[in-house]
């Protein structure tokens, strides 16, 4: 009989890049962990002795609004990319080979640019002198004293757009595979063009849509330096309070905690993903 | 009369290929109608434009006297059964059933007793709960025609419906699709390339080839008398000769004096003047081979030839026999006791013989 899980020979293969995983994830994942449960020295290093101060200090309701920012930006970002990368990517999986080349060269040719210089560019385009303000202006469309940097919603847009890219990617791959004959069944069918894009389109990329989905959300989560350079004080994010912690604060173990509970509020909801996808795939088979 | 659904001279052309040109037929309500012919004669594109997938460049398409040409293919009271069945991945043979009346929003109670009626006809209620991908090829199939089906469509239009399956289970569909057609009683309209598969599931065939409508026929019609040579030939096997009109005879015969063989004599199929180019066809199971020469008369046409090369089928022999420049096919029915008929070896002296009934001009070369 053939099977088709992998031969042990096999499993072979994939230990270089879990050599890599553990060494330069696992492991620094657990450091983070105990880390959070050291006290803090005076030279902005990790003391000696175990304490429970910095997971205390979590419990702090200061953090509550920080966070329902982060979850609520973050939720935000995912679903404008979401919007935004179905039908691109509905538009990419449809048009000839070479328009589809362009297209993903399009998507991916931001990354030829370092990050915070694209960051720097926002921000000099938002700026009250910058660009775009002024074409805004002048075409009326925002008063005068409009202020489109320092704010909530800068920290949003130039989100969405780092984003964009890994929201459309995944959702592309999926598009790709999707068989478009299910679009003709279903107008034969008597959905209209609408009703056969949210009915037949979006579960048939439903895979994709998830990982886009994780993706997207997850790197939102962690994001300091976008609300650092174009948010206001009041845009703070976790990610701001942690690189505040390490870099202003000095204190390792309170970064430490902050971050690994990030990492749990990450990681819990992602495996209970995993599982219920698992779950749901077994359901199908069975 | 054939004035349910009239296609009313529609075009389609894509870029400077012309897919369909000049259509021009009628189906009769309850009618089991083909479209065949092979790849790329128009069959598909002008299901397309039935099922509103395409738009015509020029002509209309009318059901029961409304015009459909412009009607998006969701307003359409037809159906469609896809090559691939294009059944939804995500959705079980119940939803997948049920897909079209929850479209038209449908009460809850009239989709239920619906779906498990075609659950019930096509014989799939045990598998109702079951994703598409669990199913085998013939009961994807009867899934796609259920979905289609519980829809009442005034038309049923199915895409090369068997191409999918292997042999056993093909000659196992026909019969099925020819029993729900009896069923049901809705205008079925078929696309295929299989003469074999178009012949017994249909009432009609319209033969295309390259965008043109060749013959509208019965199945019997156009294999006993196909029109043109392309039908001929894309119907069953046939003989072909070319040779002159030379002799007229009343009741449509004419005697055809081939060069090399002789001057049979056959159907004129139409007006045939004197010393005129003809091409004329005689199908291989209609030739009879005896060692003898037949009682010559009025009646038969016969002519001498070599056995050149012999092939057995097991209901039938072929015999491919050699005249002078030409070859001729020769079909016999494995029959020990039909009397005169013989099984000659390869390089036997036989004669061919075939009543002027079995042989028909097919086309007027250099004519109309």
């Amino acid at each position: 009989m053939i099977s088709r899980s992998p031969s042990s020979k096999q499993w072979l293969l994939t230990l270089p890049s879990l050599a890599w995983l553990v060494v330069f994830f696992v492991i620094p994942a657990i450091l983070i962990v105990v880390t959070a449960f050291r006290p803090a020295d005076l030279h902005g290093g990790v003391g000696a002795g175990w304490t429970m101060e910095n997971i205390e200090a979590l419990r702090d309701p200061a953090w509550l609004p920080i966070v329902w920012r982060t979850v609520a930006l973050s939720a935000a970002t995912t679903l404008v990319c979401l919007a935004l990368a179905l039908p691109m990517a509905f538009h990419m999986a449809r048009v000839g080979p070479r328009l589809r080349q362009i297209l993903l060269l399009l998507v991916v040719i931001p990354f030829l640019s370092n990050f915070l210089i694209r960051i720097f560019a926002w921000k000099s385009l938002l700026h009250p002198e910058g660009p775009l303000t002024k074409l805004l202006v002048s075409l009326r469309l925002v008063p005068e004293d409009a202020l489109l940097l320092n704010n909530m919603g800068a920290v949003l847009l130039v989100m969405i757009y780092t984003q964009l890219p890994f929201a459309i990617l995944p959702l592309y791959a999926a598009a790709e595979k999707f068989d478009f004959s299910l679009l003709d069944a279903a107008r034969d069918l008597g959905a209209g063009p609408w009703r056969s894009f949210s009915k037949v389109f979006v579960p048939g990329v439903r895979r994709g849509l998830i990982s886009a989905a994780v993706m997207v959300f997850v790197c939102s989560l962690g994001q300091y330096v976008i609300p650092q350079m174009v948010g206001g004080a009041s845009d703070e994010m976790i990610g701001s309070k942690i690189a505040q912690r390490v870099f202003a604060d000095r204190n390792l173990p309170e970064a430490s905690a902050l971050a690994a509970a990030l990492m749990l509020a990450v990681l819990v909801p992602m495996f209970v993903v995993a599982a219920w996808q698992r779950f749901g795939r077994k359901e199908a088979a069975s | 009369m054939h004035d349910f659904l009239v296609i009313d001279h529609v075009s389609k052309s894509f870029g400077s290929l012309r897919a369909v040109d000049d259509v021009l037929l009628s189906v009769s309500q309850g009618e089991a109608f083909s479209l065949l012919g092979p790849s790329g004669c128009g069959k598909t594109t002008l299901l397309r434009m039935l099922a509103g997938f395409e738009r015509p460049d020029s002509g209309r398409i009318l059901l029961g006297g409304q015009d459909l040409t412009a009607l998006p293919p969701e307003q359409r009271p037809v159906n469609t059964v896809f090559q691939n069945y294009a059944l939804f991945p995500h959705l079980n043979v119940w939803e997948n059933i049920a897909f079209g009346l929850r479209m038209s929003r449908r009460p809850r109670e009239e989709i239920r007793s619906g779906v498990d009626h075609m659950l019930e006809l096509v014989r799939l209620s045990e598998h109702a709960r079951k994703r598409p991908a669990q199913l085998s090829g013939g009961q994807r199939q009867r899934v796609a025609i259920a979905r289609a089906l519980v829809n009442r469509p005034q038309v049923l239009l199915l895409d090369e419906p068997l191409a999918a399956l292997d042999l056993k289970l093909r000659q196992h569909m026909l019969l099925e699709l020819n029993a729900i057609h009896e069923q049901v009683g809705t205008t079925f309209i078929y696309v295929t390339h299989d003469q074999g598969e178009a012949m017994s599931l249909s009432d009609r065939i319209a033969v295309m080839n390259a965008g043109k409508v060749e013959q509208i026929d019965a199945p019997e019609a156009l294999y006993e008398s196909p029109r043109s040579s392309f039908v001929a030939t894309f119907i069953g096997d046939a003989n072909f000769f070319t040779g002159t009109a030379v002799e007229m005879q009343h009741e449509g015969y004419v005697r055809v004096m081939i060069e090399g063989l002789g001057s049979p004599l056959v159907i004129s199929n139409g007006a045939v003047s004197s010393n005129q180019t003809l091409r004329l066809m005689v199908r291989p199971e209609k030739i009879s081979l005896t060692l003898k020469r037949p009682p010559s008369g009025e009646r038969v046409n016969a002519f001498p030839g070599v056995v050149e090369d012999i092939a057995y089928f097991g209901a039938h022999t072929r015999y491919r026999i050699r005249a002078g420049e030409h070859r001729v096919m020769a079909q016999l029915q494995r029959s020990r006791f039909s009397g005169g008929v013989i099984e000659p070896a390869r390089g036997a002296e036989v004669w061919m013989s075939f009543h002027p009934d079995e042989g028909r001009v097919v086309m007027l070369e250099g004519g109309a």
